[in-house]
């Protein structure tokens, strides 16, 4: 009776195709929305992803994430150092600053000092150049996100910057995750950076830790605050502040919240009409087998036997569309680094599974209410 | 045709009435029907539309409860099993062949015919086997590979007939098989059920009110208004 069913479903291609497109479509839009919300908010997280040696992050108390931060004098650096379990420790300063172009636009960018003589601070690998550049005077390093925004189509080596009208020349292009607002990033040494941050008093955002061999960076970052009176966080801890940031400050949880829950509503609208209609068209049919005495448990099984099929291939095709799409926009410098968490497609399939059994339900009330003795009207 | 000698009947009914809603009232549209329904003979049951006779065969054929009275198939009292008993028993006894056919459009004329197999859990293949068998004796054989809608409509009700012998059904009960047909498919079609659907062990109850067919009646019952008003060989004269 499965096959029969089956049958009856892809025999009415105009429907089974508009059922296929309806929950392909959701999933997709589900999907999709949930790829691009989770990726965006990990944004605000990719000032410490892009540090990835760093164990714990110090910090003045009032300080948030990497982008909102308060300075501390430089005498933190030497007050972390004490603390046992400590490797390292290094100066990070990240200010924002302005730059003019050599055609005389002028553009926001952030400037990140890494430690002079480790280079700590600096994202892991390069697109171009080598990190030894930062050695040369004046030298900083681009990341690539800011390549395509301030030079789109050529190559920013060798280019001559204003930097806060302190001269800059960018040697090299680090392969880093952009930031939430995608802003152009310049690094350069520390000791370079202070030069281009006009000169407050305190101007050290950060200290990076290392921890030592054993040294649980939990335990390590509650000592540190303990004994430093500032404040420790642990790398993943502070990537989540990150998070946790622009979900609070943006009105981007909402937004795609609002996607996702349309995307649920046009599947839910769609494929609960097609499938009450498939079902209207079948019923005389439906009606005839129960007169020719297929029991009501039997009929549940056919129309569940439809609803799952719809269900599994259009899942199947709208988790390939959200493939497609990131891998489509994987060159596109706005969803650089986009990946699918394993998470979100098991949440699109248990909204699959809701929109299925809802309106498998409801469609299946219609064949059950039917009496077997209308066939003969 | 030879009369049955069977002692029990194939159908038999005593004191069935039913009624229905009609607004805030009832309407009664059975008034205690006893009849008994004999194996081996092809039985008319015609009468004027609103006179009762579907609901009549339904009840005999146990898709609708009757308001009183008892209804026996071969001797089991239908409307006293369970909703699943009678479901089965349905599947197993009882051979439907619908005015509007009732063909599943998606599967050739074979697997529709195999349905009641199928559905009583017979492998499809088997079942299909079976089904072409039945199309061999009903010489559309041709058909058997054809979807629905590529088949006339006396092709069609053909298909149903082969469905509803498939399994050997002990009752086959038809509502104005030849109701969608012209009057020579109609004659054609009721010339093969007569041919396929009477047999000493299988009671054939047909519901028509197509006089061009009233000759090839083994009995014929006349309902009039809820009550059996003529029983006989031929149509009684002032119809
Ligand atoms: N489900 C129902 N609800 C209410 N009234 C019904 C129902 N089924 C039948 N009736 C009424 O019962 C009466 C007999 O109906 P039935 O269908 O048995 O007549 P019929 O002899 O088969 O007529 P026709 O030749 O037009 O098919 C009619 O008045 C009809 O309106
Ligand atoms: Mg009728």
């Amino acid at each position: 009776m499965i096959w029969i069913a089956i049958r009856m479903l892809t025999g009415d291609r105009q429907k089974f195709y508009g059922l296929l497109f309806g929950i392909a479509f959701s999933t997709l839009l589900i999907t999709q929305q949930l790829t691009i919300f989770v990726n965006l908010i990990e944004r605000g997280a990719s000032g410490v992803y892009n540090v990835s040696s760093a164990d714990v992050w110090v910090m003045d108390p009032v300080s948030r994430t990497t982008d909102v931060a308060y300075a501390m004098p430089s005498t933190a650096l030497d007050k972390v150092r004490g603390v046992k379990g400590v490797e390292w420790a290094v100066p990070h300063l990240r200010a924002n600053a302005s730059v003019r172009t050599k055609d005389g636009d002028l553009e926001g960018v952030a400037v990140i000092g890494v430690d002079d003589a480790t280079l700590i601070g600096l994202p892991k690998s390069m697109v171009e150049g080598s990190t030894d550049v930062l050695s040369q005077p004046d030298a900083v390093i681009i990341d690539d996100v800011g390549t395509t925004r301030m030079f789109p189509g050529e190559s920013p080596i060798g280019e001559r910057l204003e930097l806060n009208d302190q001269r800059a020349v960018v040697r090299g292009i680090a392969d880093a995750i952009p930031s939430f607002t995608s802003t152009v990033v310049l690094y350069t040494k520390y000791s370079q950076a202070l030069r281009y941050v006009p000169g407050t008093r305190n101007r050290l955002s950060f200290v990076l830790v290392g921890a030592a061999d054993g040294v649980e960076a939990k335990s390590l970052s509650d000592s540190i605050e303990e004994q430093t009176g500032l404040k420790a966080q642990t790398r993943d801890e502070f990537a989540r502040d990150g998070v946790q940031f622009i979900i609070e400050n943006t009105g981007i949880p909402l937004n795609f919240g609002i996607t996702v829950l349309l995307g649920f509503i046009v599947g839910v609208a769609i494929v609960g009409l097609t499938f009450s209609l498939f079902i209207r068209d079948n019923i005389k049919q439906f009606g005839a087998l129960k007169a020719i005495g297929v029991t009501n448990g039997k009929i549940a099984r056919m129309v569940a036997a439809q609803a799952a099929m719809v269900g599994l291939i259009g899942y199947g095709l709208g988790v390939l569309g959200t493939v497609g799409f990131i891998y489509g926009f994987s060159n596109n410098p706005t969803f650089k680094g986009f990946y699918i968490p394993w998470q979100i497609p098991l949440i699109s399939f248990a909204a699959m599974v809701l929109i299925i059994a809802l309106t498998g339900w409801i469609a299946l009330r219609g064949v059950m209410k039917t009496e077997p003795a209308a066939v003969f009207r | 045709m030879s009369k049955s000698n069977t002692a029990q009947p194939a159908i038999c009914t005593r004191g069935v009435t039913r009624d229905f809603p009609a607004g805030q009232d009832t309407i009664t549209v059975l008034h205690g029907i006893d009849l008994d329904v004999k194996a081996g003979e092809l039985t008319y049951l015609v009468g004027e539309s609103g006179s009762g006779k579907t609901t009549l065969i339904s009840i005999m054929c146990g898709i609708l409860w009757p308001t009183e009275g008892e209804v026996q198939v071969f001797g089991t009292d239908i409307y006293h099993l369970s909703d699943t008993e009678l479901v089965n028993f349905r599947l197993e006894n009882i051979g439907f062949i619908f005015q509007q056919y009732n063909l599943i459009p998606a599967i050739d004329a074979a697997s529709n015919a195999a349905v009641p197999l199928i559905a009583q859990g017979m492998p499809r293949h088997e079942a299909r086997e079976r089904s072409i068998e039945m199309f061999d004796k009903l010489n559309i054989l041709d058909q058997a590979d054809k979807l629905p809608n590529q088949l006339s409509g006396g092709q069609q009700q053909r298909v149903a007939i082969a469905r509803a012998l498939v399994h050997e059904p002990r009752l086959v009960v038809c509502d104005e098989p030849t109701a969608a047909l012209d009057a020579s498919s109609g004659r054609r079609v009721m010339d093969l059920l007569r041919d396929v659907a009477v047999a000493e062990d299988r009671a054939c109850i047909i519901v028509t009110h197509d006089n061009r067919i009233f000759d090839l009646a083994d009995r014929i019952l006349v309902l009039e208004d809820g009550r059996i008003t003529h029983d006989g060989t031929q149509m009684p004269e002032d119809h």
